[in-house]
């Protein structure tokens, strides 16, 4: 059911009702609300497990359940999930699992091509706003048509990456040589196509994987497949109806988007399962230069993004061409009814000392990363005042009064910033200079006006500022 | 470091042009100049590695890997603790495979897949832009944009009715910071906004201009409206395409300045860029409305201030003269933000909403302000010359599929892809023989 449809007394009724407290709230009700946002799993109401409550669970779970099923590629910690959404739109609720990133690689690549691209998938990390951005899934397919070479490529790079993998195989025996080596690790398989989907039915069963069920640009036989597929029992299914050149751009947003519409808002019968899309169809195109086949697959994967792909899976590993993507499938995937905001807290920039600049700043974590990474980069020491600017930027907290003299002065109180230092001296970001009277007026400090942009905190340190005017 | 540095770019010389379709080869040689970056980030950059040996290949990488870790520290400060963010609920994952319990299907089950209709009852409005001769003006084309009555593409449902146009930015203000990537193109036209517009039209492709009037800012020149009227002349003249006018920011500025503008250059449909919440909206209202042009309601992401500005501009100006731009984020720095209040617009326009039915405008140039499009950075994430404009790119067509029908770019590169891009999503057709992905091979592999 979407999301947002679910008031939380329907779910109020069906828990336990004692108010143990035993999830960590005070009550049934405040628990009820965080399942409907999805803050909080059944399982933390232990009491529910109970014998007695199966029924209650059965019905919590099919009302809680995402439209699109969450599917799970991989075992243990290295697991990840993929699908698991409720809405169309991000605005209605949130989205919650990013589309998963898949490095390709076949079983006829030399050596050294398949190893990097490996390293690649295991080292590639960008930390964005304090987040690790990271690759997560390699894409191991056959091109040989050999199942020994195959199972040969799986064994390497079962050995080389942790990360779960995909099998790309659509001859049975070859799909079941790599199985025999990396059955029990949970790789999704791909994948059952209207010739072969028996054969993979049967694999999926015996080495318990989930599926792919593949049908390039015909989305009925994609729904024969699924249909065909719950009927054997296959309950974790991925749909991979195929991706088209940017030439026939209009055929992959078509596509995503009937296919994520009929899950989310018609609940139709087969289709309620995460997409694969292969920006990769780019590299099918004969260019001059393989930057134009890396560039088109980039613009690919960032339109699967933002229509419902789940999965991508990806041929070129250059930094350029993977940075937009993984930053686009973040931005995205952040949940648009809170920014994403720190903790506020007085933060030691290196070995400060009583004499140590304090520099004011807002704690949406964009103003917080830029900034700390400016002035840790200029190893400057000082301390960073990070004040609840309910997540805001500096001009948006300041005209929205997010941040105001007010909460500043409480801030340097709060966080006892007399005690750090000599002076009475705060430096504030140059978007709050409308602020310095109030500010200096409200907490007794004096104030400085910085630069604009925290780039010019080094300079505006070692040229302008000083705490002790005469 | 060093004021300049050369080195080599690890791509065939000619892609950018390739990738802009250039008319005319201009760089003959592999030797890009470098110089430091504009913004001093005190950071330690990706100095002392050639950034020659980087390239788009896997091995390459391998070469550079050790030093992936140090540059991430230095770049994204993996020392800071990450602290605040919740993590996120995932639903418990359910039983897995269950032995089949009933006669298994020997055949495929037949399924047709529905294609969903939707239910629009609100239309967003059409908007001229531009004037040709037989229209009153001297343009050699106009353009319309909007009508949509469907979400952004679902050709499924409504083939797109109007393409959207790709203008591009020139500035009367030769010091306007811009990142070398995008500098690399325009230096020899950097002080003439006339033939900057011609060279924007005639070699990459901009269908319209649209001109920002720096130097009117009191802050930098404070050139009179006069200045301003010559200008856009000078701009009208050396290119047959529409134009759009913006001005510095200053809102009683640039009212002198639109006025001025209106009354001495009359039919040609002007766009005016644009009227915000703080101008005069009456006598904004009336400029527009008396001189037929026609204009950008611009407010910062928030549905409901875009509201509010549409309706007050009704009192004086008619609906198909008003294009609303809700402020464009970079992909990086607030994107997301972007893109769904644009897509929280076009939505309520199309449930019929009567005070967001216009068709929207992006600052797709603001994609510079991301440090990651323009900024050095580890020799992994070279070239530069590929990442700021893919970074534009990918901004503006990820707000493109909200809908966005008039874009302000900067990029020849970037100009060209959400061209390229628009193509592809206006075309329709299917490919005769779908690409099957899972058998492709790329270099004999
Ligand atoms: C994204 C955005 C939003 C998002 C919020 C994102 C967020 N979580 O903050 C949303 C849509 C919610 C929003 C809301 C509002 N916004 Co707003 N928003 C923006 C936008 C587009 C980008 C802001 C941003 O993320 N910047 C990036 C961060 C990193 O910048 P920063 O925090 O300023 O940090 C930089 C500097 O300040 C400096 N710095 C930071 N700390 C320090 C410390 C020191 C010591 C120094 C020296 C420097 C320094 O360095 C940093 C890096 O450059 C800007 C326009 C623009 N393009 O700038 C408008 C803008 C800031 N918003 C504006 C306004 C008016 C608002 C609203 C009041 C009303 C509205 N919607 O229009 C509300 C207020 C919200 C509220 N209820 O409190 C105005 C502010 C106008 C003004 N000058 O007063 C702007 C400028 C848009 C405009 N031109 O009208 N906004
Ligand atoms: S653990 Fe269950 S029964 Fe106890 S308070 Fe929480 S929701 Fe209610």
């Amino acid at each position: 059911m979407p999301a947002k449809e679910l008031s939380p007394i329907e779910i109020y009724k069906l828990l336990p009702g004692t108010s143990c407290k035993e999830c960590g709230e005070t009550n049934c009700m405040a628990f009820a609300a965080k399942l409907v946002n999805r803050e909080a799993t059944l399982e933390e109401c232990k009491p529910l497990l109970e014998e007695k409550y199966a029924d209650n669970f059965a019905e919590l779970w099919s009302l809680l359940k995402p439209a699109v099923k969450a599917v799970e590629v991989g075992v243990g910690e290295n697991a990840i999930t993929i699908g698991g959404e409720y809405v169309l739109y991000r605005h209605d609720f949130t989205y919650f699992h990013q589309p998963a990133i898949a490095i390709d690689v076949t079983d006829e690549m030399s050596d050294e091509e398949f190893e990097t691209r490996i390293h690649v998938l295991n080292d590639f990390a960008y930390n964005y706003i304090g987040m690790d951005l990271t690759l997560d899934m390699l894409n191991i397919r056959c091109t040989s048509g050999d199942p020994q070479k195959f199972a040969e490529a799986v064994k390497k790079a079962d050995e080389l990456t942790r990360k779960p993998l995909m099998l790309v195989a659509h001859n049975p025996v070859v799909l079941e040589a790599g199985l025999e080596v990396v059955g029990e690790k949970r790789p999704l398989i791909h994948g059952a196509t209207k010739d072969n989907w028996k054969e993979v039915a049967e694999l999926a069963l015996k080495y318990s994987c989930p599926v792919v069920a593949y049908s390039p640009s015909d989305l009925d036989t994609l729904k024969s497949i699924a249909l065909t597929l719950e009927e054997y029992g296959i309950k974790d299914i991925a749909l991979d109806p195929g991706t088209q050149p940017t030439e026939y751009m209009s055929v992959n947003t078509d596509t995503y988007t009937i296919l994520r519409w009929n899950a989310i808002n018609e609940e139709e019968k087969g289709l309620g399962y995460p997409l694969i899309g292969a920006p990769m169809a780019a590299w099918a195109v004969e260019e001059e230069d393989p930057v134009l086949n890396e560039w088109n697959e980039a613009v690919i994967a960032g339109v699967l993004t933002a229509r419902f792909a789940d999965l991508l899976v990806i041929h070129g590993i250059s930094g350029w061409s993977l940075l937009p993507q993984i930053i686009l499938r973040s931005n995205l995937y952040t949940d648009p009814r809170k920014p994403v905001s720190v903790e506020p807290e007085l933060v030691i920039m290196g070995t400060p000392d009583e004499n140590s600049p304090v520099l004011l700043t807002t704690n949406f974590a964009l103003t917080y990363y830029t900034v700390a990474n400016d002035i840790e980069n200029a190893k400057i020491n000082g301390y960073l005042l990070v004040v609840d600017s309910e997540g805001m930027s500096v001009e948006s907290a300041v005209a929205g009064r997010k941040m105001t003299a007010e909460s500043v002065a409480e801030a340097i109180k709060d966080f006892k910033v007399e005690d750090m230092v000599k002076h009475r001296n705060i430096i504030i970001p140059g978007r709050s200079a409308r602020l310095s009277g109030e500010i200096q007026e409200e907490s007794g400090w004096s104030v400085s006006v910085g630069p604009l942009d925290s780039s010019g905190i080094p300079s505006y340190l070692s040229e302008k500022w000083n705490p002790y005017p005469e | 470091m060093p004021k300049e540095k050369k080195i080599n770019l690890p791509i065939s010389a000619d892609i950018l042009e390739r990738l802009a379709k250039f008319q005319e080869i201009e760089l003959q040689d592999v030797d890009i100049e470098f110089e430091e970056i504009e913004l001093d980030l005190g950071t330690g950059g990706g100095g002392g590695i050639n950034s020659g040996v980087m390239s788009r290949m896997a091995y390459e990488f391998a070469q550079i890997r050790d030093s992936t870790n140090r540059l991430t520290y230095l770049l994204g400060g993996g020392a800071i603790p990450t602290t605040g963010y919740a993590q996120q609920a995932v639903q418990p994952q359910q039983v897995t495979q269950v032995a089949p319990s009933r006669v298994l299907p020997t055949e495929l089950i037949t399924a047709k897949t529905s294609i969903p209709q939707g239910d629009y009852s609100g239309e967003v409005v059409e908007v001229r832009l531009g004037a040709t001769k037989s229209e009153g003006g001297t343009r050699g084309k106009s353009y319309v944009i909007g009508g949509q009555t469907t979400p952004a593409y679902y050709n499924f449902q409504v083939k797109p009715k109007n393409r959207p146009v790709l203008a591009m930015d020139v500035f009367d203000w030769p010091k306007v910071p811009l990142s070398k990537a995008v500098k690399m193109h325009f230096r020899p036209v950097l002080n003439d906004v006339g033939e900057w517009a011609r060279l924007c039209v005639d070699k990459f492709g901009a269908e319209m201009i649209n001109i920002h009037l720096l130097t009117i800012d009191p802050l930098i020149e404070d050139a009179s409206p006069k200045a301003a009227v010559k200008t856009v002349e000078n701009v009208l003249q050396a290119v047959d395409v529409p134009v759009s006018i913006g001005g510095c920011g200053d809102p009683q500025k640039d009212l002198k300045v639109f006025t001025a503008i209106s009354e001495q250059i009359e039919g040609e449909n002007l766009l005016i860029n644009s009227v915000t919440l703080d101008m005069d909206i009456e006598k904004s209202g009336e400029m527009i409305r008396d001189h037929n042009n026609t204009v950008i309601a611009f407010t910062s992401m928030d549905v409901n201030k875009a509201r509010e500005l549409n309706r007050k501009l009704y009192d004086f100006v008619p609906k198909n003269q008003i294009l609303m731009d809700t402020t464009t984020a970079a992909l990086g720095y607030g994107l997301d933000y972007a893109f769904t209040v644009m897509e929280r617009c076009r939505l309520a326009a199309l449930k019929g909403d009567p005070e967001l039915n216009h068709p929207m405008s992006s600052g797709t140039t603001n994609a510079w302000a991301a440090r990651e499009a323009w900024m050095k950075m580890g020799p992994e994430f070279d070239p530069r010359e590929l990442r700021g404009p893919i970074w534009e790119t990918i901004t503006g067509q990820t707000l493109l599929l909200t809908g966005i029908d008039y874009f302000m770019m900067m990029h020849p590169a970037a100009v060209n892809a959400l061209k390229v891009m628009i193509d592809g999503l206006m075309k329709g057709e299917k490919p005769n023989q779908p690409t099957d992905w899972v058998s492709i091979t790329v270099g004999g592999n």
